[in-house]
């Protein structure tokens, strides 16, 4: 395969690129860098180099999108689960509606789903200029097959400059069923998303390599830039009522018989808040100890409205169920505030969680990792602080305070 | 029944460590493994042999080194595999690997269920299985947790499986031929001893390039034909502010400055 290309003429030997090469492709040979079969031409290297010894081998042209030129606006799939929309779409719609304006281009909401035209009116108050409105029973639960056929054919009409989803189980699955059926590049997972007003050039940024490094991804050639962008990136932004926008019904493509799958059942986890939705997590891991240890983390959780979250660890121990799992086996989580109960922080632990707003870390191990990445760290035993935090806490807050609050 | 296994050599992302002084990760010494979420859809594909009988054939695209992650899966027990492996492969986006991967697949035949992890611990996006789905023109189902119920008798033959989704668990039926990607709760993988590596050394894994690829659009193949371009690689950002630590020799007294700095700072 082919690799980076390094002028020996050129190199230091600093060792720059060896340190930053994610894959282990880069070592020193006679003062000189050498590259390996490893590479996988991610041009990590190239911006380290300090003397701009490393390049990319002869970059071959892309053939892109034909008509380029003309795909003008920012859309964004509103996603809904029996009959209500996810918040997450609308984090998606308040930053569609800057980059629009920056671009000074329309925003355009894709509405799918049955009876769900109470959620075409949300989606203008929360920024559409138009809506694409698919209402049809085959619709009523998300489908890959006949959700992705409807963005396919509606993109393939109007042409969007950008499409942007959240990055939910179901927009995952979505996002890239419809970049592989339109030959466009998608970035998976975004933290971050700016535009070049003039050009309409969309960076993408991403953590990728289970968190340890950032990565900005360009499409150049090919549109629409599609993106999925993680849950608590952007803010909520604020629905107002009186905003005027456009509601274009659309028929659905398929109908039942075309359709392949069938949703049997839905089996929702109601023990606690959801993890991907929740504002607080208490997360437990070896330092609890045992099943029965779970128990205060989940008072902990009771008292402030949170949800109930693990490490692998503990999942693994079989003291608490998969779904409660945070970190690059389970879920990706972005709370405001995350509380590490006994856990050591792995980096596979940190790559599901380290993008919290606030983190406390509570551990007997002074020197656990956790610590590097919390804002507050308590070296202690978690069996002591907390009960020592619930009793302040309904002290302070007074009888269900907080719980109320969050609800 | 005939299943297709997709999976990727990716760097043991839970041995690198962090330099704590320059921010850079530490790879020296890091193994290369299968992809983690690979080995359960390795392990699944195995046991749907064990029930329907059938043959199961592992693919990778890679370097010539990623043989290595298919001799691991002959060793658990697949039946044949294929390494796809060509300098025209270098720089594939997801777009370009689903393609690639999917060309190969046509060719080793025709299949029932292809099964893919559900992601790569490297790249981490998700995209190549339902990629690859597309490519092919049949269902992909993801994030599936349990197989319920195969019926290979019935025409068409149908699968019934769970998926594990934001608000919980889908129960979902699909005609065959599909793809899944399987999540970590799907079942636990066999270990592979000696013997078994041993006798996976004695089966032949054959190099497919480009050129072994009816069909293929050269354009379409690595960094050519992928649509998106990494544009940079940095580190990220360390947090603002260091960690404040919060003396703890009074359990209580920690517990209320944490809850006031909490307070303060807007968490809650």
């Amino acid at each position: 395969m082919s690799t980076v290309i390094i002028d020996r003429e050129k190199c230091i030997g600093c060792r720059a690129c060896v340190d930053i090469c994610p894959f282990d492709a880069l070592s020193m040979k006679d003062d000189v860098a050498v590259v390996n079969e490893k590479c996988t031409l991610c041009r990590a290297c190239l911006d380290v180099c300090p003397v701009e010894a490393i390049s990319m081998p002869e970059l071959a042209t892309q053939a892109g999108t034909p008509d380029k030129e003309t795909y003008r606006g920012v859309w964004v799939w509103v996603e809904q689960f029996k009959g209500q929309a996810c918040s997450i779409s609308w984090e998606m719609m308040g930053q569609g509606r800057k980059l629009a304006d920056q671009r000074k281009a329309i925003l355009t909401a894709c509405v799918l789903g049955h009876e769900v035209e109470h959620i075409t009116r949300e989606a203008v108050a929360y920024g559409a200029d138009r809506v694409f409105w698919a209402d049809d029973p085959t619709l009523a639960v998300y489908r890959s097959v006949p959700y992705a056929r409807i963005l396919v054919s509606l993109v393939t009409r109007y042409k969007p400059e950008i499409l942007l989803l959240g990055a939910s189980m179901r927009g995952r699955c979505l996002a890239s069923s419809v970049a592989a059926e339109l030959y466009t590049g998608l970035t998976a997972d975004c933290t971050g998303l700016e535009i070049e007003p003039d050009s309409g050039l969309l960076y993408q940024i991403r953590p990728a390599f289970g968190g340890n490094i950032l990565a900005t991804i360009l499409c150049p050639e090919y549109r629409p830039q599609m993106a999925t962008v993680r849950r608590r990136v952007f803010e909520m932004p604020v629905a107002d009522a009186g905003r005027q926008g456009q509601v274009i019904p659309v028929p659905a493509e398929l109908n039942e018989d075309e359709i392949t799958t069938r949703v049997l059942d839905f089996i929702v986890e109601h023990e606690e808040v959801n993890l991907a939705e929740a504002k607080i997590i208490v997360s437990g891991g070896r330092g609890v100890g045992g099943a029965e240890g779970f128990k205060i983390i989940r008072e902990l959780a009771d008292v402030m409205g949170g949800a109930v979250g693990a490490s692998r660890v503990a999942v693994d121990a079989g003291w608490i169920s998969y779904d409660h799992q945070v970190g690059q086996t389970g879920r990706t989580v972005r709370p405001d505030l995350y509380i590490a109960c006994g856990i050591s922080g792995s980096i596979q632990h940190l790559a599901g969680m380290s993008t919290s707003r606030v983190i406390v870390a509570i551990n007997k191990d002074p020197d656990a990792p956790i610590f590097k990445v919390a804002d507050y760290g308590l070296a202690g035993d978690l069996f002591k602080i907390i009960p020592a935090l619930m009793k302040h806490l309904k002290k302070k807050l007074g009888p269900g305070g907080e719980r109320a609050n969050q609800k | 029944m005939n299943i297709v296994v997709c999976i990727k050599q990716v760097p043991d992302t839970t041995e690198v460590k962090v330099d704590p002084e320059t921010g850079t990760l530490m790879r020296e010494g890091v193994p290369s493994i299968v992809n983690p979420f690979d080995e359960f859809a390795i392990e699944e594909a195995l046991s749907l042999r064990q029930t329907f009988g059938g043959r199961v054939t592992a693919i990778s695209m890679g370097p010539p080194q990623a043989i290595s992650a298919l001799r691991q899966a002959l060793g658990m027990g697949v039946d044949e595999a294929v390494l796809l492996s060509d300098r025209s492969f270098a720089g594939s986006d997801t777009w370009s690997t689903s393609y690639t991967l999917a060309a190969a697949i046509r060719k080793t035949g025709p299949f029932d269920i292809i099964l893919c992890g559900k992601q790569a611990i490297d790249g981490d996006t998700g995209q190549v299985g339902p990629g690859i789905a597309v490519q092919l023109g049949i269902i992909p189902l993801t994030y599936v947790s349990k197989i319920n119920r195969v019926e290979l008798t019935s025409a068409p033959g149908m699968i019934e499986v769970e998926r594990m989704l934001d608000e919980g668990r889908e129960i979902v039926e699909g005609r065959l031929p599909v793809l899944l990607t399987v999540v970590k709760d799907i079942n636990v993988p066999r270990l592979v001893s000696i013997s078994d590596i041993r006798r996976a050394l004695r089966i032949q894994i054959p190099t497919w390039t480009a050129a072994d690829l009816p069909g293929v659009d050269s354009r379409k193949l690595g960094l050519e034909g992928s649509p998106t371009r990494v544009s940079r690689i940095e580190s990220p950002p360390r947090r603002a502010s260091k960690v404040e630590m919060i003396p703890v020799d009074s359990a209580d007294e920690a517990a209320s400055t944490l809850i006031d700095k909490l307070r303060a700072a807007k968490a809650l």
